[in-house]
């Protein structure tokens, strides 16, 4: 399936002792297992996808323009499939940093319309949310947008898998 | 009744192959991903040949949602252009070393895409084939599929809405 993670790297706790449990504490270390959890994935590193900020069922994620990820020779816009997978990408990190979600997520369906091309030149920016978790699946809702926030280049809505059932 | 001699099939395939060649390896981001096409007369399979940089979860090891998503964008994308040049290139229309010089027809843009994934995606070749449900004068629409080793068992389907380039240019 989609986006998955190595189950050892979500259960290593990180940073839990002699840190109060508060909410910066608790950012910082969802950030981290974003972090280690990102780079743990081939493709995504091999796109250049680095983590901006991740909390309660909700990441951001960045992909820097270039060259090789273009899908329109003429105007120099990135590949579609290069923003498919940022979302990808970003919701099921969302999805795992969201509390109820234990272990491996593996996308179910992702939609992704596009609103407008990215501006040639401009790095990707993804944000996704998790609004809801069952017992079997994670719903996702995510935007991509590069310099001007106001317009967003593309939105997503996807399921992925929760639990080890994947 | 006199009909015209047939051309050589060397000369059919060989135009046809140019002309899917300067299409393909005109897209940067097709060459990235190493997606190559196989052709049988006007039908095209899209072949992703695994590489370690497509996976998205070491541990099992499977391919990552966002290289099937690609995958499947791309296939649908070539089929829709490959079926709007096909008519040019038979009749010899289009011109082919405009075309291999990096004059390439503009691309059908994608409106809206929705993947399924229905299996993990295992490190070795997937494959894809798309096929054009409506194609209009501005809108298209696509379901593809894409499979590993049994056709009837595809790992991932999408069905994609585009807004077709213009004909005047």
């Amino acid at each position: 399936m989609g986006v998955n993670s190595p189950q050892e790297i979500l259960a290593s706790p990180t940073m839990t002792e002699n840190t109060e449990d508060t909410d910066e504490n608790h950012h910082a270390e969802q950030l981290r297992a974003t972090q280690q959890f990102i780079a743990s994935l081939p493709h995504s590193k091999a796109l250049g996808m680095r983590v901006i900020s991740a909390g309660a069922g909700t990441a951001e994620l960045a992909m820097e323009y270039d060259p090789r990820f273009v899908g329109d020779p003429e105007s120099g816009v990135i590949h579609g499939g290069a923003v498919s997978a940022l979302m990808d990408t970003c919701c099921g990190a969302a999805a795992m940093a969201h509390p109820d979600v234990k272990g491996v997520t593996a996308t179910i369906d992702l939609r992704i319309d596009y609103m407008r091309p990215a501006t040639p030149g401009q790095s990707i920016r993804a944000q996704a949310t998790c609004y809801h978790v069952t017992r079997n699946v994670a719903f996702l809702r995510a935007r991509a947008i590069d310099d001007d926030e106001e317009r967003p280049v593309a939105s997503a809505t996807g399921t992925f898998t929760t639990g080890t059932g994947a | 009744m006199t009909r015209a001699k047939p051309e050589p099939v060397q000369v059919v395939k060989q135009r046809r192959d140019a002309a899917l060649t300067s299409l393909v390896q005109g897209v940067p981001y097709i060459r990235f991903l190493g997606i190559e096409f196989d052709r049988r007369g006007d039908e095209l399979t899209g072949v992703l040949p695994y590489a370690e940089h497509l996976i998205g979860n070491p541990g099992l090891p499977a391919l990552h949602g966002g290289a099937t998503a690609a995958f499947l964008e791309v296939t649908a994308i070539i089929g829709l252009s490959w079926s709007m040049l096909w008519d040019g290139v038979e009749r010899g229309e289009l011109d082919l070393a405009a075309m291999q010089a990096g004059d390439l027809p503009r691309l059908p843009k994608t409106i809206g895409f929705t993947v399924d994934y229905l299996r993990s995606g295992l490190p070795r070749d997937s494959y894809a084939r798309a096929r054009i449900n409506r194609s209009g004068r501005r809108y298209a629409s696509v379901h593809v599929e894409a499979w590993q080793d049994n056709r009837a068992r595809p790992h991932a389907q999408a069905t994609g809405h585009f807004l077709m380039p213009r004909k005047d240019g």
